[in-house]
């Protein structure tokens, strides 16, 4: 009995951290958006209860349009992440020695420990017109003119991956650590080649690991502010600068509220779409990695 | 910057702890250049039992913190006199001034008076001025000669070499330059909205001309700086700073007039330290005050004889900016009313998304 109630009191102690944070700093703020959400602003300190701020939303071009591109950019983001990834988690995990392991997984770690603004402004100081790459081609003599790398999408794209890369790394690394090399072998004695071996083996194997590292490297994404702001040109608008926009600019809680909640819901979407596609499951892949 | 203002207001109170004077903290929320460590030092030593704790916003964020904790978390902050108006009458973030308790004589009468006809509601007065400045152009006399007008940013032979921030500013300054009054237009909505669309058009068409839209003071320094543009829409604190460096670069007031702000003081609803705050205002209204506090944020302060209290190079930058005729131009931001954030908001994002210039 008193053994019992102390399984309970420690199982209590356990899991009170976890529901603290879940009820005070997720779920709470949430509704807290949901209801400024739902209110209609009809005159100054005068409010309705409606959904015209989701409305909006759906009448207005602009919004939406923002909103598809950051949805279609995130996801090229997170295609070249796993392309560029993939190589590296498999060297790190299947090719490199035990003590180059630790060393080529700080040398991923390290940009990390730097802040994203600072890595933003680091991406300006080489890119810029008068930077260090530009000048660097004209000493060179391979260019005769300053050339602006900075303000546009394709650097918007690079420092993207630059900032999410490791999240995919680090999943990829740990499913694939976790694959017998006995298993690759046999793929070439009976007889596969590279690609197969690749595509039929190491490919499903990995696909936890490969699904995982693309949500959190997706939603790092369509999430992010400073990157997008910092290195984007005249055009490119970014789908959390817009509900910054809402919330300050235009002192319109209401809008912003319920642009958060759209992002949320696409998001969401994307990423259901995504698992229904490679046949996983939330269970078997950010769970387990 | 905060941790040293903390450990300079910790030094303060315990080489005071002697007096048996109870400790009162003045938490102001501020522009970045707006409380020097000097001053804040020099307030200190004066009133040994204040403390003053300083958080760096900007107009926007002034009003969404103070709107969060319905003005509580400060005790005086600094908007602009167009931006109190409305908010004050949504949100009521603010409380009426005490004006005898202000040293006003020693403020410039058209100022004051401004703000006053500015900020007033029910009769109770909720802001005098302080800190006062333009918005308008700046460029590089040896490479862009010609700009004298805000359109002359998208004029085709400087393609690629200028740059404006997209906040309403440009959008004002664009109307005038088309020969429209946005500010009349303030009082018929619907004419507004038909000058925004115009300016939008401009805008847009004006958008391949530009290298990149700034975002703060320091990005705009620094492609002014390298070259990397020749003239942009700016502050004039901003251009002042960049002449102390390179006497090319010059504000240049718009021929239809350069965009006046004035940036005021203003008590939040819940202040809890009333009498440091009217204390601070005196203090900085103080003539040797001025100088330091014009040295910090390159702008001129609303008292009488302002000019001559400008820190010396500060004074040469403005006096190469404006002539008499520019001074008496200028255009004071008229009181945003309500639903014109909603307008311009929409008119912003419709030229950012546009691409069909490209």
């Amino acid at each position: 009995m008193k053994q019992n109630d102390i399984k309970r009191l420690s199982l209590y102690l356990l899991f009170a951290p976890f529901a603290l944070w879940i009820t005070l700093l997720i779920v709470l703020p949430h509704l807290g958006m949901l209801y400024i959400s739902l209110r209609e602003k009809v005159a100054p300190r005068v409010y309705e209860f409606g959904f015209a701020n989701y409305i909006n939303f759906f009448n207005e071009p602009i919004y939406w349009n923002t909103l598809l591109r950051t949805g279609s950019m995130s996801l090229l983001v997170t295609v070249l992440a796993l392309l560029l990834g993939f190589p590296i988690a498999y060297y790190i995990a299947k090719i490199a020695g035990h003590r180059t392991r630790g060393a080529l997984f700080l040398m991923c770690l390290i940009p990390l420990w730097v802040s994203d603004l600072i890595r933003a402004f680091g991406w300006i100081l080489l890119l810029r017109e008068t930077g260090v790459i530009s000048s660097g081609l004209q000493w060179a003599g391979l260019i005769n003119a300053p050339i602006e790398f900075l303000y546009n999408d394709a650097t918007v794209i690079v420092g993207l991956v630059y900032t999410v890369i490791l999240f995919m790394i680090v999943p990829l690394v740990s499913t694939l650590d976790g694959m017998d090399d006995s298993m690759i072998e046999a793929g070439y004695n009976l007889g596969g080649n590279g690609p197969t071996v690749l595509r039929r083996i190491i490919i499903p194997y990995a696909m936890p690991g490969i699904v995982s590292g693309c949500i959190v490297v997706f939603m790092l994404t369509a999430g992010s502010y400073l990157t997008p702001i910092l290195l984007g040109g005249k055009n490119s608008s970014w789908f959390t600068e817009q509900i910054y926009d809402q919330f300050i600019t235009r002192y319109n809680w209401e809008s912003g509220a319920a642009f958060g909640f759209v992002l949320l819901a696409f998001t969401s979407l994307v990423i259901w779409i995504g698992l229904k596609l490679s046949g996983q499951t939330l269970n078997s892949t950010v769970a387990r990695s | 910057m905060i941790m040293k203002l903390a450990m300079a207001g910790l030094l303060a109170t315990t080489v005071m702890a002697a007096v048996p004077a109870q400790a009162e903290t003045l938490r102001l929320l501020t522009w970045g250049s707006y409380a020097p460590d000097e001053l804040v030092k020099k307030f200190e030593a004066k009133y040994p039992d204040i403390t003053v704790e300083v958080t760096f916003s900007n107009n926007e964020e002034m009003i969404a913190k103070l709107r969060a904790t319905g003005g509580s978390g400060f005790d005086l902050a600094q908007p602009s006199h167009d931006r109190i108006f409305a908010v004050q009458q949504e949100y009521g973030i603010y409380k009426p001034l005490d004006l005898s308790k202000i040293n006003t004589d020693v403020m410039q009468a058209n100022l004051l008076d401004g703000v006053k006809a500015n900020t007033t509601i029910d009769g109770e007065v909720y802001a005098v001025p302080h800190q006062w400045g333009t918005s308008g152009l700046m460029a590089n006399k040896s490479l862009a000669p010609n700009i004298s007008a805000w359109g002359d940013l998208c004029d085709p032979q400087y393609k690629g070499k200028t740059s404006m921030r997209l906040r309403r500013t440009i959008l004002l300054g664009m109307a005038f330059d088309m020969g429209e009054d946005p500010f009349a237009a303030y009082a018929d909505l619907a004419k507004y909205q038909e000058i925004l669309d115009k300016v939008a058009d401009k805008l847009i068409g004006c958008k391949d001309n530009l290298k990149a839209y700034w975002k703060g003071g320091d990005d705009l320094s620094a492609m002014m700086m390298s070259g990397e543009i020749v003239a942009s829409e700016t502050w004039d604190s901003t251009a002042y700073k960049l002449y102390g460096e390179n006497k090319d670069i010059v504000f240049v007031p718009p021929k239809t007039g350069a965009l006046a702000w004035i940036d005021t003081f203003a008590i939040p609803a819940k202040g809890e330290a009333d009498d440091a705050a009217y204390k601070w205002i005196n203090f900085v209204l103080e003539p040797e005050n001025v100088t330091i506090m014009s040295a910090s944020t390159g702008s001129m302060a609303s008292v009488k004889g302002a000019m001559d209290l400008l820190p010396e190079d500060k004074k040469e930058a403005v006096n190469a900016a404006f002539s008499d005729e520019a001074m008496a131009n200028l255009k004071f931001f008229a009181n945003i009313p309500a639903g014109v954030e909603d307008m311009e908001g929409k008119t912003l994002e419709k030229i950012k998304a546009a691409t069909g210039a490209e």
